[in-house]
């Protein structure tokens, strides 16, 4: 395995691993302290218990995310020095910030999870709300400083070096906006619908059992209007996309030729060395309305960049195909629920809602996973777009394999351990009835 | 030495501020899994379970300074960040894994453990990754005094010039590195011990750690007094800076007063003095390795002034340090006072 290959790979899995216990950590503060406040109005039980157990698993998580999160901020220096020496004064604001939001999450989460007996209910509701605002600030700054990566804004490129650096500017980068709305919704969308598939499954057998009722209204509550909204904001980082970088555009949707009128491929596969998308379901004219407004709109071909300049097409193209038709099933799902919710009816009654929630719960983290793929693959060959090529960030050392591999290893016992105790967790939930509740 | 004070120099300042407070911090509670490893007599169980009571609801905040300390090197001295990632490639990410396995399997065992009480069907699990946790504790600071040895034994080259053994290993894996490992390995488990006489409230628990403070503390002695040996033979300019500048004799004699204060206190059984004493002990000895190297961040050619990155990047974080810290030290105080006082039953 080539170097250069061997520490993408080993950023794509960090960054892939980490991604899961990241949304997790900024979702999770909200179903908990929802529970939480439940339970203080209105003295049911169950809630509370809901919010404990919520909360036991939201700290084994949270602590992965933390050390794993250490993990990134040093990759970023042991895989592509060179980057970091040039974009460091650049973008190092967001993560400073991202350091002060990471440190009250992980103060008030400390408070939250051992200060039950400690301090007052409204003290504690207080350190959940603490705990779920910063959760959310922390993935906001650092999806800031990955939008840099894609539209670098606030300095001037002068011989290979960055010059009137700007770091106020820089965060303002026109990536910024529709990257941190979608990663945001993505995160609230992808753990509210885990959690709601999760407890949906046993409420398939057992339809009258009061927790998992209870799990599920709080779940959809946080995940399905974050779903819904997905695609909307889906389509604002897709015009960005087609407006500040087009040869991702190309990659994602298979379109070799330039062309007015392109249309909307669904499916299909990317023959490179053809240079045509085979298979797919085209819709006339779709791209150039959906990315330009316009149907007669001229969509740029990958035929008008230099093939070195091309992102890898094909699985750029599967993973944007993959987040978008996933994406939509969990749109759907989360419309139909959020029909039944406002009009007060059973989800329970309809089994073909929670077989349907079943299946979606792990859409997010796919989808979430794939979009990433997307964003940071289809913006190749370049890690700063159009200016350093990752080739040229990456690290001296060589053997690069090997600290891919022990990472990977690592990784892979960790996953395997944490989803083993979370899935023993489940089993041992309650059977609480209605009659329990008061 | 009292040149210019700019904005490369404050920021170099809030860095080794942070440094301390991971150390002061985070690096008690790596100490803490240094005494599960080796907690032994009647009161084993006890002597583990204070230790996780102690660091349960802290180490994840205690943890962050780390982060800080390394955002404010890549955003402020990106050069010295670079080199330092290239050079320290292998004992780093020796030390992140360390650093993972000992968070992760601290909270696989305290949140899906029987924890304190006695059997269960997992206890045998519970066990097994106590021990993942206590070794990981060992092994870690032991890692990081390696890269600070590296870097304060001034002989990081430029990468691209060597070979492979000479650029990536050669520079870390020297006698003075793995004495500053020792050392570290000894400071946070004097401070891990001395902690934890304060926080323990059981009258024989407490002497256990007292005991355990004083065993820390006389192999600290010895670790500094090695590694200062080391440092004459094998860090030339770490050995001079620390025996021959104008300011030595006063950062020993401070050194040495804290450490004196810190043992008498706790040969006297006060154990919130030896607290104090042992920090500022410990603390001094960090700002005497930073004064050593002065004004270089990666001696003995790249200099703080040298390593800056733009001035409005320095300025911009040093407000940001400012806004952060009004949100930070009260938050922070607000959650010792809520875990370090007896426990309020509702």
């Amino acid at each position: 395995m080539p170097d250069l290959l061997a520490a993408r790979s080993q950023m794509a899995m960090s960054l892939g691993f980490h991604i899961i216990f990241a949304m997790v950590g900024i979702a999770m503060p909200v179903l908990m302290v929802v529970a939480e406040r439940r339970w203080q109005r209105t003295g049911d039980r169950i809630y509370l218990d809901l919010a404990h157990r919520w909360a036991k698993g939201t700290a084994i998580l949270f602590a992965v995310g933390a050390v794993s999160g250490t993990v990134l901020s040093f990759e970023l220096g042991l895989l592509w020095p060179t980057f970091m020496e040039h974009a460091g004064p650049i973008i190092g604001m967001p993560f400073s910030l991202e350091g002060f939001a990471f440190f009250t999450e992980a103060i008030f989460l400390g408070v939250y999870l051992y200060g039950w007996e400690r301090i007052s209910p409204r003290a504690h509701l207080a350190a959940g709300w603490a705990v779920a605002a910063s959760g959310m600030l922390s993935g906001v700054f650092v999806v800031i400083a990955n939008a840099w990566m894609n539209a670098p804004t606030g300095f001037r490129w002068v011989d290979g070096r960055a010059v009137d650096v700007d770091p106020i500017a820089a965060m303002m980068s026109p990536a910024a906006f529709p990257q941190v709305l979608h990663m945001t919704l993505a995160a609230y969308a992808g753990t509210g619908l885990v959690v709601a598939g999760i407890h949906a499954l046993p409420l398939l057998r057992q339809p009258r059992n009061a927790f998992h009722r209870r799990a599920l209204s709080v779940a959809l509550l946080i995940g399905a209007p974050a779903a819904l909204l997905q695609p909307l904001s889906g389509d604002l980082s897709a015009r960005f996309v087609a407006h500040w970088q087009p040869a991702k555009l190309a990659a994602m949707e298979g379109q070799f030729r330039t062309e007015r009128g392109a249309p909307l491929r669904v499916g299909g596969w990317p023959d490179e060395a053809a240079g045509e998308t085979r298979y797919a379901l085209e819709i006339p004219r779709g791209l150039s309305l959906l990315a330009f407004k316009d149907p007669g709109a001229e969509v740029k071909g990958l035929e008008a960049f230099p093939r070195q300049d091309w992102p890898p097409i094909a699985i750029v193209h599967v993973a944007f195909q993959v987040m978008v038709g996933l994406g939509s099933f969990m749109a759907v799902v989360s419309a139909a629920a959020l029909w039944l919710m406002g009009r007060r009816l059973e989800l329970t009654r309809h089994r073909w809602l929670l077989r349907a929630l079943v299946l979606a719960a792990p859409m997010g983290f796919i989808c979430t996973e794939a979009g990433w793929v997307v964003t940071e693959v289809g913006r190749q060959p370049w890690i700063v777009y159009s200016l350093m090529r990752t080739a040229e960030a990456v690290t001296p050392m060589p053997g690069l394999i090997v600290p891919f591999l022990v990472f990977t290893s690592l990784y892979a016992v960790l996953g395997g351990v944490v989803a083993w105790l979370l899935y023993q967790q489940v089993l041992r939930s309650p059977q609480a009835t209605e009659e329990d509740a008061a | 030495m009292t040149a210019d004070v700019g904005p490369a120099e404050l920021v170099a300042g809030c860095a080794l501020v942070a440094l301390t407070a991971y150390v002061l911090l985070g690096g008690a509670d790596f100490g803490g899994g240094v005494w599960d490893l080796l907690a032994s007599g009647p009161r084993r169980r006890q002597q583990r379970a204070l230790v996780a009571e102690a660091i349960g609801p802290i180490w994840e905040a205690n943890h962050v300074w780390l982060i800080i300390v390394v955002v404010l090197l890549f955003t402020c001295f990106p050069a010295a960040f670079a080199r330092l990632a290239v050079t320290l490639h292998i004992p780093l990410s020796l030390m992140l894994i360390g650093i993972v396995l000992r968070g992760s399997a601290f909270t696989f065992r305290s949140h899906y453990g029987p924890g304190r009480e006695e059997g269960g069907r997992a206890a045998g699990t519970t066990e097994r990754w106590g021990r993942v946790f206590a070794i990981a504790s060992a092994g870690t600071p032991v890692l990081l005094g390696l890269c600070v040895g590296a870097l304060a034994g001034g002989a990081l080259p430029v990468p691209g010039r060597a070979g492979f053994y000479a650029t990536f290993v050669a520079p870390w894996l020297t006698p003075f590195g793995l004495g500053v490992g020792v050392l570290t390995l000894a400071l946070f488990a004097f401070l891990a011990a001395v902690y934890l006489t304060v926080e323990a409230q059981d009258d024989d628990l407490r002497e256990d750690f007292r005991r355990r403070a004083l065993y820390a503390a006389a192999a600290v002695f010895v670790a500094a007094f090695g590694t200062l040996g080391l440092a004459l033979l094998g860090a030339p300019l770490m050995g001079r800076g620390l025996t021959a500048a104008p300011w030595a004799p006063a950062l020993h004699a401070a050194t040495g007063a804290a450490a004196v204060i810190a043992i008498w206190a706790l040969w006297r059984r006060r154990y919130r003095l030896a607290r104090v004493a042992t920090a500022g002990q410990v603390s001094l000895i960090l700002w005497g390795w930073a004064l050593a190297q002065y004004p270089y961040l990666i001696p003995p050619d790249l200099t703080i002034r040298a390593a800056a990155a733009p001035r409005i990047t320095l300025v911009l974080v040093l407000w940001a340090l400012a806004a952060g810290a009004l949100v930070l030290f009260p938050s922070l105080i607000y959650l010792l006072r809520v875990f370090k006082r007896e426990p309020a039953r509702s």
